[in-house]
């Protein structure tokens, strides 16, 4: 019996019984389409994270003192350090503290940091309205502040922010910027930031104590070499061999990817189950019909139908109930893979995830087929034959 | 003449755990080429499990089957499916038709087995179906032709593959006496045109169209003796009476 053949048959007892392979097909529909829509999800977020990263600003290094190693840092350092490593081309010390805005009546708990004019440009935000801290505000001690989209949106909403006065934790503030928005990741939200003179941050945090001092190094190659120069440096200068968390873009950059492909890898994975679910609903569908069709098998094999024929004929009619439903759950899963990328602006489909669901539905059709089809070739030909 | 079929010290015995039940215990006889015989033999004769045996459905627990001159008695799975499909037509009662399949396609069931190209097979079945006088309802599907008819067909798909043997398990048993007559003039037709053929019933009115019957009783040959001249049915005539209970 040829290939042809095998298909035509199947073709048939599929369409004999439409509803039952519609509602066997569907385990496999949602499985695929869940593949292919999830994977897609994945790369979506995968790109969005990446993108805000790369937005932080190319050449980022970020400092963070180890207390628990008895590393302190102060605003001086920050100096100090583009002092003493060539590498990096800018700095600015940072202090952070979360603290409550208000303005009139409405009050907005956000992140208030305190650090130096160089910090736009280092981090390469970009300002919507007003100035940035100048390095006169430092000097006079002006109680300015640049505000992130969020903060501005909350405590002004509707209105024009800049010359207002707002109170961060009872101190009194000037707007005189407002930063573009740039998204955020995980949680992490840096429009809802209100920025500060390091000095006047001081007053607020009731510290000098930084948080971190970011960095800019001369270019992307040279880099690592300012990593590996900061650490060295203030591994001396403490005596320590762990002074400080000193971590590129790249490196960061390169976490989150591992992060974002396990949790892409995770949620096919997942999809993966429900295929695999719906390849026992495709085991279970078939043991019935070879249950059914055991007169059926019985008159084939009195016509001289071989073990083998009987056991190709069912595995054929698997494999094409899992492979036909693969093929509508890739049409459900790329249509849900366009919605899902016109909702997330990222993300697109993925052809190996296509591929891969397809391939994966077809071995589930015959791994899932393999058992009743064997059930079936086993059959004794006299028993079946007069099987009532 | 040859013996197309030959059977010595047949026997078959069937086990269930301490239950051992001979239903055939040492059958023999021999058909020739041409032949028309009837088995017959009540309930519990043995007369299924000895047509399941020559059908190759079933293998003897002891004795020897000469089919065509080879010993298919010891054969394995795969040669008994290979004997069935070219060697053996069956006829069965209820016809066992695939209700899916149109006549034409169910006459090509066992030439798909063969491994026959579709052009072929259309010819064979197309071919068989005329013979038996259906030649114009090969596109029907069995739900939607008579029971006669459906046995008709049954016999065309037996037919197709021209093969050595037609068993014939109580073909007209599901048939009211008008279709019964004419599907026992098929056979008689058959029976001219020189193939060899083996009717299995309990019905006397049916084993008088044969040349010769063999009787069973408890899995043993009672009589094995060839129809009176003047008893035998030379036309389908079932007088009037129903064929089957």
């Amino acid at each position: 019996m040829s290939l042809g053949e095998g298909l035509r048959m199947a073709w048939r007892a599929l369409a004999a019984n439409r509803m039952r392979a519609g509602l066997t097909m569907l385990g496999i529909i949602i499985g695929v389409a869940a593949v292919i829509a999830l994977i897609t999800a994945g790369q979506a977020a995968t790109s969005s994270v990446t993108s805000s990263v790369q937005a932080l600003g190319s050449n980022l290094i970020s400092v963070t003192p180890v207390r628990s190693a008895g590393v302190i840092l102060y605003p001086e350092d920050a100096r100090w350090l583009l002092e003493v490593v060539p590498q990096i081309r800018a700095d600015a010390p940072l202090v952070e503290a979360s603290v409550t805005a208000s303005y009139e009546t409405v009050s907005w708990s956000t992140t208030l940091i305190g650090t130096t004019p160089a910090a736009l440009a280092i981090e390469g935000r970009k300002l919507a309205a007003g100035r940035f801290l100048d390095a006169q505000d430092l000097r006079l001690d002006r109680s300015v502040a640049v505000l992130g989209q969020t903060v501005a949106q909350n405590l002004f909403p509707g209105r024009n922010p800049l010359g207002q006065t707002v109170s961060v934790n009872g101190t009194e503030f000037t707007v005189v910027g407002v930063l573009q928005s740039v998204g955020g990741a995980f949680g992490a939200n840096a429009d809802n930031v209100i920025i500060v003179p390091i000095s006047a941050a001081e007053w607020v945090a009731g510290t000098t104590e930084l948080t971190g001092i970011e960095a800019e190094a001369r270019s992307a190659a040279i880099a690592p070499l300012a990593v590996a120069q900061i650490t060295a440096v203030l591994n001396h200068r403490f005596a320590t061999t762990n002074a400080a968390a000193v971590i590129s873009q790249d490196q960061i950059l390169s976490t989150l990817s591992t992060v974002t492909a396990t949790l892409t890898l995770m949620l096919g994975g997942i999809a993966g189950i429900s295929l695999l679910v719906g390849g026992i609903g495709i085991m279970n569908i078939m043991l019935v019909t070879v249950s059914e069709r055991t007169r059926e098998i019985g008159l084939r094999k009195a016509m001289g139908a071989s073990r083998r024929a009987i056991l190709s004929q069912f595995l054929i009619e698997s494999a094409l109930l899992s492979l036909a439903g693969g093929a509508i759950g890739v049409v459900v899963g790329i249509a849900l893979s366009l919605l899902l990328t016109h909702l997330l602006g990222a993300g697109g489909v993925s052809l190996s995830a296509v591929l891969l669901a397809l391939g994966f539905s077809l071995l589930v059709g015959i791994v899932f087929g393999i058992w009743p089809a064997a059930n079936a070739s086993r059959l004794d030909p006299v028993q079946a034959l007069y099987h009532s | 003449m040859t013996d197309v079929v030959r059977v010595e010290d047949l026997r078959r015995t069937f086990r269930t755990g301490a239950i051992e039940v001979q239903a055939v215990r040492g059958v023999s006889f021999a058909v020739t080429e041409g032949a028309m015989v009837a088995i017959m033999g009540p309930s519990g004769s043995g007369k299924t499990t000895l047509m399941n045996m020559l059908g190759c459905l079933d293998r003897p627990t002891g004795g020897h089957y000469f089919l065509g001159g080879e010993d298919v008695a010891r054969k394995g799975d795969d040669a008994l499916a290979r004997i069935r499909n070219r060697r053996i037509g069956f006829i069965f009662q209820s016809y066992n038709l695939l209700p899916a399949l149109n006549a034409l396609e169910n006459v090509e069931l066992p030439l798909v087995y063969r491994g026959l190209a579709a052009g072929e097979r259309h010819l064979l079945a197309a071919q068989a179906l005329s013979e038996v006088g259906l030649g114009r309802l090969t596109s029907f599907r069995p739900y939607e032709l008579s029971g006669g008819q459906q046995q008709r067909v049954a016999i065309a798909r037996a037919l197709a593959g021209t093969p050595d043997l037609l068993l014939a398990d109580e073909p007209t048993g599901n048939l009211d006496s008008a279709s019964g007559e004419e599907v026992l003039d098929l056979f008689l037709e058959l029976h001219r045109g020189g193939r060899t053929l083996i009717i299995v019933t309990h019905d006397e009115q049916v084993a008088l169209h044969c040349e010769r019957i063999i009787r069973l009783r408890d899995g043993e040959v009672l009589l094995d003796q060839p129809v009176d001249a003047r008893q035998r049915r030379t036309k389908g005539d079932l007088g009037s009476r129903a064929v089957a209970p």
